[in-house]
């Protein structure tokens, strides 16, 4: 009998994951042992604390170079980045998801299952405070975002994928307005997203059964072996690109990439708005820092060959996404849209196989993430009695009405728009560029044209608010809590200075944008 | 052929290389700054600044252009007049580099002055034509902005710089056409424009990525010093590129169509942003990149036939119209059209081109004013079938608006004709046959053009009286209004001369302006040139006058198949909508169709919904998600068979 060696674990590096996971385990105490009236605040206490924590942590260790806990874990420069930048961004989100000053009780049902206009619906209309479970939830969810962005094998990624899945489909779920539309979705993604992940699972088989081929080396779904295999093994060529195309279509899910997007539009229009800016912010930078590590490091060997099908997907995100967002009418599936055509975008990035397209890619997450958030915040504060108003056409003459919010919505959307001295310009500029060194022409172009095309549905929504006249049915702009206020300043100054200034965050996205294997 | 590519192959260009600004011209970003502040007082103080705004504006361009003026005279006197100001790295990361900077040069200046002097004047006589709106001060607010974009956009050191200034004036000419009435057919005129400068400005971004991955830069002194070492394809490329992206601003042809529906906004608006500044952004860009353009002799011809079509078309088009408004448009897109063909003649007619430009930014300005003045005497009537006898009532108007028709159809000594003849005549020296088609049909223009606005002057202000029952007695503009009308015609009618003398040498210290002309012999004397210019516009003139001076008919009349398809605009909107906007709606409504319409056209229903509970919206929304799962497992099985046949090489 072998004597069972155990892997070194370097926990420093894996602090962040650890603080995060931890704190949503307290937090499941405290949901037991804390009175009711206290757990809100207690619980948002903790989960910022939390996230704070972990993000000195991502920069007490911003020079970690290493693959820890056997293989399973790479803490490297994108790592960092991205888990920085998933930490903020989920700051920003858990703000908005504490607000409990816009709407009495907050966006959340007291109880998932309570069923609309019961005695405990009524109770929380009249000031009782929502389910606090959304706080563990999410902490979770950003725990499993944190290792996802850091995993170095397929399982290892598929583990995390599904610890941060789970916790969504519920948060989906809980809605206290339009509550059967919420739960819907929640189960609709739910069931897509286990479709999905089937498809992934799927493909790491295959990919297993690929590495088997390596002559003197054992099998293994890490990427140095995958990416050893790619070069050197004599397994049939079919399994790698079927296991490949299957990873792909897992992660792309996640990216909500054309044509795996279809759950998005009505995900985010059920889900409360407040988690919707958390899926389109940090799912995003959790999936694309996913699909940057396996075609960068495991597939790194075959470019040549996924670029063109990959590329393909991307053009078709960008379509897709940009021509539906004309066609839609309601705020948050107009977001939705957008994110996807986003995306399409980021693809570009991804097929851009250099350095420079690395940290384009990343630089992009976080100014989209930024923005996204900031515009999903305006969204819960456009409200009437029903709760927010989401539809386009209530939207008319808000800027004559509420010109404040008006104007930063406005600015956000131009942001979108890739308007420059914004954020989205310079995002567009640094994911364009390196993907035409890498002589991905047609990618670029297709990317400028589609972003023409895009600017037109947010320019409509910008000339509806400030030119038409406002009805009876105008709703009106809720004062935000401080909570609120606090992300949405963050979050517009930040596409503000990351378009006026960006140098000091690409330099950073730079710096970071080296993989270990 | 081989003759034209032989003809303009352009001498290699030298290095350029720009001096850093010190002294009084460090602080050049004040031009810029100086609106946009000021925009955004207007803007974020709302009703508090309604009483006084108008004059911050106001008092914002005329700083601005006091600012102008020092820095011109400030430049005069130094040795190398292409000044460049690093304001800061904007993006610089790895091969990244792109500077936000300024660079004052003779062109920058000549524009900055246009633009703050015209700008001024038109100010000054917004405040009076929207003196009874009560969005005044929002107006004055967007025009800041616009003019601060403006400025960025011909001071910029790199074409980045350009397009933040390209996408600025863009956008703020949207908020101005459709921000400002509600009418439907103004949201239709904003979203065409919006939708054909979208086309250029893709064009334009295009082009910039282009730059940046061939020379790896798009600083001006870096891009003009490694142009000679692209490929003659490559230059090709990339000048149609930046050629589409400046057709799409300047209104030419084939993005032409938005620029007359534009007008639709308020006529100060008109004035100085769809006839004298922004259109000419177009003219500017190209004149900018003179050493791209230089560089390829197909590029040039282009060029040149795309001014040749414009001029021609918008003259045909603006004889057959009835709106004032809509005849001074294409009388625009003509006229620029005219720069065009400067522009791309190439050598010394680059200056004649930018001479051109500001002659037109005076008289055209002027026009568009006195349009103005004359809808704001006659309760906003646009007809000129529905004018006639105003020159009794109109005193001030009639004389300012006479100075400047004698200028655009080339009367001397009026600055029409120092500014279009010599362009005239430049397009007889291409020395070969082309010579006869261009040099042809910038003659048949001026005669053309010498006829649209004779109608025009004479529908308007001669013959009997054709008014509206409703009208009694027009009357004249206050004082704020004519005074700019003054100071404009004195510019027309004085300035032509002044520039036409200093402003080509003043320009030859601007990168690759002042190229050697490469000298052939004109197929026509130069006098003679003249002299038939000059009898072209008195035939055109005089009969216009002939047909006109007795009015005109007030309801359409039959007419030919020219003058109808003149109507219809050539029928390039048809053309438009059934190549571009048919194709495009329809793959809008396949993608609709493909992404589940079905879903989205009942979510729709949303607020309905909400009011009649969600029981029913839930019954309308289950059981897609087997479509939805149906759409990926297509996508996955498209997704494996496309990488199985990369594998298999059929795609490789």
């Amino acid at each position: 009998m072998t004597e069972l060696k155990l892997p070194s674990i370097d926990y420093a590096a894996l602090a962040p994951i650890l603080i995060m996971l931890g704190a949503a385990l307290v937090g499941v105490l405290v949901e037991a042992f804390v009175p009711r009236r206290l757990r809100n605040p207690v619980q948002l206490l903790l989960a910022l604390v939390a996230v704070l924590a972990a993000l000195t942590m991502v920069i007490l260790n911003a020079d970690d170079r290493l693959i820890t806990a056997g293989h399973a874990i790479a803490v490297d420069g994108p790592t960092l980045f991205l888990q920085g930048a998933i930490l903020i961004l989920a700051a920003m989100a858990l703000l908005l998801i504490g607000e409990r000053a816009v709407e009495r009780g907050g966006a959340f049902v007291a109880h998932a299952a309570v069923t609309a206009e019961s005695v405990d619906d009524r109770r929380q209309a009249a000031g009782a405070g929502g389910t606090t479970e959304v706080y563990p939830l999410t902490t979770f969810a950003i725990g499993g975002m944190l290792i996802f962005v850091a995993a170095n094998d397929l399982l290892t990624m598929f583990i995390s994928l599904e610890v941060f899945s789970l916790p969504l489909y519920l948060l989906c779920a809980l809605a206290r307005r339009r509550r059967l539309l919420s739960q819907e979705a929640a189960l609709k993604y739910f069931m897509l997203g286990a479709y999905a992940s089937a498809f992934f699972l799927f493909g790491v088989a295959l990919v297993y059964g690929f590495t088997s081929g390596i002559p003197n080396r054992a099998a293994g779904v890490d990427f140095a072996t995958v990416h050893a295999a790619v070069a050197e093994s004599s397994s049939s060529q079919v399994l790698l690109f079927a296991g490949m195309a299957l990873l792909a279509i897992g992660l792309l899910f996640k990216a909500a990439a054309a044509p795996f997007h279809v759950w998005t539009p009505d995900v985010y229009q059920g889900a409360p708005t407040p988690v919707t800016g958390f899926m389109a912010a940090c799912t995003k930078v959790a999936a694309f820092g996913a699909l940057l590590r396996v075609f960068h490091v495991a597939f790194s060997g075959a470019a040549w060959d996924f670029t063109p099908v990959l590329g393909a997907v991307a053009v078709l995100t960008m379509l897709i996404g940009a021509v539906l967002a004309v066609t839609q009418t309601d705020i948050k599936r107009l977001l939705a849209y957008s994110s996807i055509a986003n995306a399409g975008y980021l693809l570009v990035g991804v097929l851009a196989p250099s350095k420079d397209g690395l940290s384009g890619t990343m630089f992009y997450l976080v100014a989209y993430g930024f923005s996204v958030i900031a515009a999903f915040a305006v969204v819960t504060l456009v409200r009437d009695a029903d709760g927010e108003a989401t539809h386009l056409s209530r939207w008319a003459g808000l800027g004559r009405r509420s010109p404040f919010f008006a104007a930063i919505f406005t600015f956000i959307l131009l942001a979108f728009a890739g308007i420059p001295l914004t954020s989205g310009f310079t995002s567009k500029f640094a994911i364009f560029a390196p993907a035409l060194d890498a002589n991905q022409a047609w990618l670029v172009i297709a990317g400028v044209l589609t972003s023409m095309v895009l600017a037109f549905p947010y320019l409509r929504v910008v000339v509806m608010m400030w030119l038409s006249e406002p009805g009876d049915a105008t709703p009106t702009v809720a004062v935000p809590g401080a909570l609120t206020s606090a992300a949405l300043v963050i979050g517009v100054l930040a596409t503000l200075v990351l378009g006026v200034a960006p140098a000091p965050l690409l330099d950073l996205a730079n710096g970071a944008a080296e993989f270990v294997r | 052929m081989d003759e034209i590519l032989t003809y303009a192959a352009a001498e290699p260009t030298g290095a350029v290389t720009f001096a850093p600004a010190s002294g009084l011209l460090g602080s050049v970003w004040l031009l810029v700054a100086i609106p946009l502040v000021s925009a955004a007082i207007l803007l974020l103080l709302g009703r508090r600044a309604d009483r006084w705004g108008h004059w911050l504006g106001v008092g914002a361009i005329g700083a601005a252009f006091v600012l102008g003026l020092t820095y011109f005279l400030q430049l005069r006197g130094l040795e190398n007049k292409q000044v460049q100001l690093s304001l800061w790295q904007f993006i610089t990361v790895g091969d990244l580099k792109v500077d936000f900077g300024l660079l004052f040069d003779p062109l920058a200046a000549v524009f900055v002055l246009l633009i703050t002097g015209v700008g001024f004047l038109i100010h000054l006589y917004a405040v009076e034509y929207m003196a009874h709106d009560e969005g005044r001060r929002r107006f004055f607010g967007y025009f800041n902005l616009f003019v601060a974009a403006m400025l960025l956009l011909v001071l910029g050191n790199n074409y980045v710089m350009l397009y933040f200034g390209w996408e600025g004036v863009g956008l703020a000419s949207y908020l101005l056409i459709s921000f400002w009435y509600g009418r439907p057919s103004a949201a239709t005129a904003g979203k065409k424009a919006f939708l054909m400068n979208r086309v250029g400005d893709a064009g334009l971004a295009i082009g910039i990525f282009v730059l940046f991955a061939q020379l790896g830069t798009t600083q001006y002194d870096e891009v003009f010093s490694g142009v000679g070492a692209l490929s003659q394809t490559t230059v090709l490329v990339l000048g149609l590129l930046l050629l589409l992206g400046a057709t799409g601003k300047s209104g030419q042809f084939p993005l032409q169509a938005w620029l007359p529906d534009a007008m639709e906004g308020p006529t100060p608006v008109s004035a100085l942003i769809h006839a004298a500044t922004m259109v000419t952004a177009g003219v500017y860009l190209i004149a900018r990149s003179n050493p791209i353009f230089s560089a390829n002799a197909t590029l040039q011809l282009v060029v040149v036939s795309v001014g040749a079509v414009t001029l021609l078309m918008g003259c045909l088009i603006g004889a057959a119209k009835d709106d004032i408004k809509r005849v001074l448009a294409w009388s625009t897109v003509s006229q620029i059209g005219y720069m065009f063909l400067g522009v791309g003649l190439g050598g010394g007619a680059y200056a004649l081109a930018i001479v051109h430009l500001l002659a037109h930014g005076f008289f055209k300005a002027n026009m568009f004013l006195g349009a103005g003045s004359v809808m704001h005497g006659m309760n906003d009537q646009v007809d000129i079938r529905r004018f006639g006898n105003l020159a009794k009532y109109m005193k001030v108007t009639w004389l300012t608006f006479m100075m400047c028709w004698l200028a655009i159809i080339g009367i001397p000594p009026l600055s029409g004709y120092f500014s279009k003849e010599p362009i005239i005549a430049t397009a007889f020296e291409r020395g070969d046959w082309t010579s006869w088609l261009f040099g042809g049909a910038a003659l048949l223009g001026a005669g053309l053009t010498a006829f649209y606005m004779t109608r025009l002057f004479v529908l308007t202000f001669h013959g009997p009286a054709r008014w509206t029952e409703d009208i009694e007695h027009p009357h004249e503009s206050p004082k704020l209004m004519t005074i700019p009308l003054i100071l404009l015609a004195i510019g027309s009618v004085g300035a032509g001369f002044l520039l036409s003398t200093s402003v080509p040498d003043w320009l030859t210290a601007t990168a690759g302006l002042g190229g050697e002309h490469p000298e052939h012999e004109p197929v026509l004397a130069h006098w003679l040139i003249t002299a038939l210019s000059l009898l072209v516009t008195v035939l055109g003139a005089g009969l216009a006058w002939m047909l006109f001076r007795n009015g005109t008919a007030t309801e359409p009349q039959p007419a030919g198949v020219l003058v109808t398809a003149a109507r219809r605009n050539l029928y390039t909107d048809a053309f438009n909508e059934a190549v571009f906007e048919k194709p495009g709606i329809f793959l809008t409504r396949a993608l609709v169709f493909l992404d589940n319409r079905g879903v989205d056209g009942l979510v729709n229903g949303l607020a309905a919904a909400v009011g009649g509970g969600s029981g029913r919206l839930r019954r309308l929304q289950t059981g897609f998600v087997r479509s939805y799962a149906t759409s990926i497992l297509t996508g996955a099985l498209l997704v494996v068979a496309a990488f199985l046949a990369v594998q298999a090489g059929w795609l490789a």
